[in-house]
Formats: C-alpha cells, sequence, structure tokens
C-alpha cells in the first residue's frame, strides 16, 4: 500500500509498503532517515521515539499506515523544529512542522549524507546540551532520548528532576547510568532561562 | 494482509461484520508487538485511528464514558478527580510514550490478566460497550473476563466505549513490579470505597488467569463496616479485620509461578497490598468526614 505522510516539515511518500510495518521501518529503510534506532521492536526502550502530531510514541508500534496524513519529526528534524519553535514561526506542539516551507526542507536536507553528515549544522540546543554535558556514549539511546527530553521542555520549561525522570522513563540507555543525561536536560533547562532573562 | 481504514464509526463496525477476524488497531502498543514479532498476522488490520470519537470522554451526572481510545495520559491529566483508580492505574502503564498511544480500549480487548487498567474498572465497577451491527449492549465488568486473553465479545463486535461510575470515595491502586516503569505488573491491586452504597469493591490483576474481584473479602469487609456502624461513625477497623481481610484477598487469587514471580509470592504481595490499600482509603474517608463535620 501506499503511504503519505509529512516528516521533518517535508510531504514524504512511501510505496509497496506491508501493512503490518511500523512506521520506524517506514523511516529508516524506505525514507533513509535512521536517525531513528531499531532496538526492542516492543516499546520497551524508547530508542525509536519520534513527534507523531505532536505527541512522543515509539514508532515501532504504529502501524505505518496508521500515519498516513500525519505529521512526523524525528531526530533529524528536530534541530529545525526547534529553531522555528524559537522563532515562533509554529506553535509548539501539535502540527508544530505543518508549517515548515519547502525550502526549509530542503536546506535541512542538504545537510550531507556522508560520514560528515551534521557537522557545521545547527543543532537543537538539547542536542548542544548532550554533547556538552557528555550524556552521549555509544550514542544508541541518544535520538530517543533527545525527542523526549526536546518535548518534555516544551511543556516544562523549568523542569524538577522528577519530571525529567518520569518523561524519559521510557528511554533506556546502557551506557551512561542516566546521570550525565539528567545533567544535559538541566543545562539545556538551564540555558533557556538564562535566554529568557537576557 | 489487509489495511482496513474506516472513516468513522458505522464503517467500522461494516468492516468488522464483513471481516470478524480483522483485528483491531487504536494505539497499537499491543498488535504492533506481536506484528514485529511475527506472533500474529491477522488477514486484516482495521485502523481505529481516524474513528474522532474513540479519543473523546464524557462526564456525566453519575458516570464517565470513556471512548476506549482515549491515551492513558488524558486520563491522568483529566479523569485524576472523576475516576482516581483508573487515573492511578493510568500512570503506572509502561512509559509516556506507550501511555500517549495506549487506552482502555485495548487493555479490554487483549485481556490479558497483566492489564493495569482492569483492577480499577473492577474495583470502580464498569460496563463495557460493545457494539456490532446488530447493535449496542453494555457488558458489566464482573461478565466481560471470559479466560486468559479471552473476553466476552463477540466476533462482530468492537469496544466503542467504557462506561465507569464517578468516585463517590477515596480509591487505590498499587503495582508490583521491578522498578517504577516499563514494568509488567508481577501483580496489581485496586480498591474502591463507594460510600454511596455502604460497600468496598476490589480488583486483583496478574494473579488469576482473568482480572477478579476478591468476592468473598468484600462480603466480609462491608459487613464488618456494617455491623460496626462504621460508614457513619468513621470509626477505625480493627486491625484484626483488616488483617482478615487482606487473607481472604490472597485467598481469591489463583496464580501462576512464572518468570515474574512465585504464586506464593503473588499471594502475598496481593494481601499486602489489600491491607495498605484499604489502609489509605479508609483514613482518607475518615479524614474526610472530619473534615466535613468540623466545616458544619
Amino acid at each position: 500500500m501506499r503511504v503519505n505522510l509529512t516528516v521533518n516539515g517535508r510531504p514524504q511518500q512511501a510505496d509497496d509498503v506491508w501493512e503490518g510495518e511500523s512506521l520506524l521501518y517506514v523511516l529508516r529503510e524506505r525514507m533513509g532517515l535512521p536517525g531513528s534506532k531499531n532496538a526492542c521492536e516492543q516499546g520497551e526502550c524508547g530508542s525509536c521515539t519520534v513527534r507523531l502530531d505532536g505527541v512522543p510514541v515509539c514508532s515501532c508500534l504504529v502501524a505505518a499506515g496508521q500515519a498516513e496524513g500525519r505529521e512526523v519529526v524525528t531526530v533529524e528534524g528536530l534541530a529545525e523544529f526547534a529553531r522555528r519553535r524559537a522563532e515562533g514561526g509554529a506553535a509548539p506542539g501539535a502540527r508544530a512542522g505543518q508549517s515548515a516551507s519547502l525550502d526549509a526542507a530542503r536546506r535541512w536536507q542538504a545537510g550531507g549524507t556522508d560520514s560528515q553528515t551534521g557537522e557545521h549544522i545547527e543543532l537543537a540546543p538539547i542536542q548542544q546540551a548532550f554533547i556538552d554535558a557528555g550524556a552521549v556514549q555509544c550514542g544508541f539511546c541518544t535520538p530517543g532520548l533527545l525527542v523526549a527530553a526536546d518535548e518534555m521542555l516544551e511543556r516544562h520549561p523549568d523542569p524538577s528532576d522528577e519530571d525529567v525522570r518520569e518523561a524519559l522513563s521510557g528511554n533506556l540507555c546502557r551506557c551512561t547510568g542516566y546521570e550525565t543525561i539528567m545533567d544535559a536536560v538541566r543545562l539545556a533547562a538551564a540555558r533557556r532561562s538564562e535566554e529568557a532573562r537576557a | 494482509m489487509d489495511f482496513l481504514r474506516p472513516a468513522d464509526w458505522e464503517e467500522a463496525l461494516a468492516a468488522k461484520a464483513e471481516h470478524p477476524t480483522a483485528v483491531p488497531i487504536a494505539g497499537g502498543t499491543d498488535v504492533m508487538v506481536e506484528i514485529n514479532f511475527g506472533h500474529r498476522r491477522p488477514e486484516y488490520l482495521m485502523d481505529l485511528g481516524r474513528v474522532g470519537d474513540l479519543a473523546e470522554w464524557e462526564v456525566g451526572e453519575d458516570c464517565v464514558r470513556l471512548g476506549a481510545a482515549v491515551p492513558y495520559t488524558r486520563i491522568m491529566e483529566h479523569l485524576s478527580a472523576e475516576l482516581p483508580g483508573l487515573a492511578l492505574a493510568s500512570h503506572t502503564v509502561a512509559s509516556p510514550q506507550i501511555r500517549n498511544r495506549g487506552g482502555v480500549g485495548g487493555n479490554l480487548g487483549t485481556a490479558s490478566p497483566a492489564g493495569d487498567a482492569h483492577p480499577a474498572l473492577l474495583a470502580a465497577g464498569a460496563e463495557v460497550e460493545a457494539a456490532s451491527v446488530r447493535g449496542v449492549r453494555r457488558i458489566p465488568i464482573d461478565a466481560f473476563y471470559t479466560g486468559v486473553k479471552r473476553n466476552a465479545l463477540e466476533p462482530d463486535e468492537l469496544i466503542r466505549a467504557v462506561h465507569v461510575a464517578k468516585a463517590d470515595g477515596p480509591q487505590q491502586f498499587s503495582k508490583v513490579g521491578t522498578r517504577n516503569a516499563m514494568v509488567i505488573a508481577v501483580c496489581a491491586f485496586g480498591l474502591a470505597l463507594h460510600p454511596a452504597t455502604r460497600t468496598v469493591r476490589t480488583g486483583i490483576g496478574s494473579a488469576a488467569p482473568t482480572p477478579v474481584r476478591a468476592g468473598a473479602a468484600e462480603e466480609f469487609l462491608n459487613a464488618v463496616l456494617e455491623e460496626g456502624g462504621l460508614w457513619e461513625n468513621g470509626k477505625i477497623v480493627t486491625p484484626s479485620a483488616v488483617k482478615r481481610f487482606a487473607e481472604l484477598c490472597a485467598a481469591a487469587c489463583d496464580p501462576i509461578d512464572d518468570v515474574r514471580g512465585t504464586a506464593d509470592y503473588r499471594r502475598h504481595a496481593v494481601g499486602v497490598m489489600a491491607r495498605r490499600t484499604f489502609t489509605w482509603t479508609w483514613e482518607s474517608y475518615r479524614g474526610a468526614r472530619r473534615t466535613t463535620e468540623g466545616a458544619v
């Protein structure tokens, strides 16, 4: 079957999609967006977390056909998504990616597909905070954590540790022991409130 | 496999009548796991995501009509006053990502004894609204679970909503697991005080082939509360009566040994949860009474 959806602000179409296929598979294998990771395939690990119409979900548990006509934001589009949100160009939350122009989508895509992908591209504040706090070790859980943490900060700009722990409770990390991840989220929140004061 | 996309409820019922083997999918948090692991290859997968009113709820005078696909996140955020037991249970479901997608209809459709919503629905008193092209019926929650992962639905029926009595007293939910998130219940316990009818209701999860009420325990406690005039005088329930209640709750279990825990452990834990949840709710009821009386 054919599935039409918007990914990171850009209309996308996938053909010959198997009816039982997950949104994660479509993103990774059909659209060349391997940022969302495939690990447990049962919603336990959160490494496939994306935003579906603004809501964080495990993309491995969304049937591709259920994403028909919907808006998806993956970690690949997070920097652009955060930039637009900061500029007030899109309402945070549901369907925020909708107003992304085709130009913006192309600009995002032009970021490169080689081993240098991502360099010289401005990161989302949460991404920069993860790097600065040393919250990335093997990196496998990172994309899901970034999407989940970014959404949490959208709802709770000044989160308590409980807010952070709860929001990230569906994302497993086997390397860090979570402390540096907590540091990263606190750092992102602190930078944001500093900016707001400035 | 065929992917059915009914645009509204009538289309969904017609599709289910035409293809009774069709597996409904809403949040997908159960169905997709089975498909991802190759445990299930349904002939038809029917996406209910387009049937908008399934994700809505109405708060009536005595009852909440909760759409089958209202995500647990919404229940926690919006219905904690009306359905406190179910809201607490919802908060223990898996993780935010799962709670954003999964809902009570899926718990009921899957009818796993470990479903987190069941003890709360049993304790609160609920009815499942099942519909088909033949009509609509309401199945009392006590009659809904018919076996391990089996329920009272006919092949052409879909769950549209669940009607849950609004809380008329304190409710509690307890769950045993190895951590606070992403955990399938080793066992779970729901308890609701119903001062309006002078009754206590319970629900036990993951400790029998189906979710069950502890009927004998409820009868015992109802008699203790009645005989002592405790609903009226708000006195404490004696520790020996609470202990007996807990023992009867444990006796209502019919658990198995499995990877998550032994039958003995489950029985013991259900007894502990029964004692704790009753003590919490009864103290809360007495506290509320005192506050009310103080105000008069």
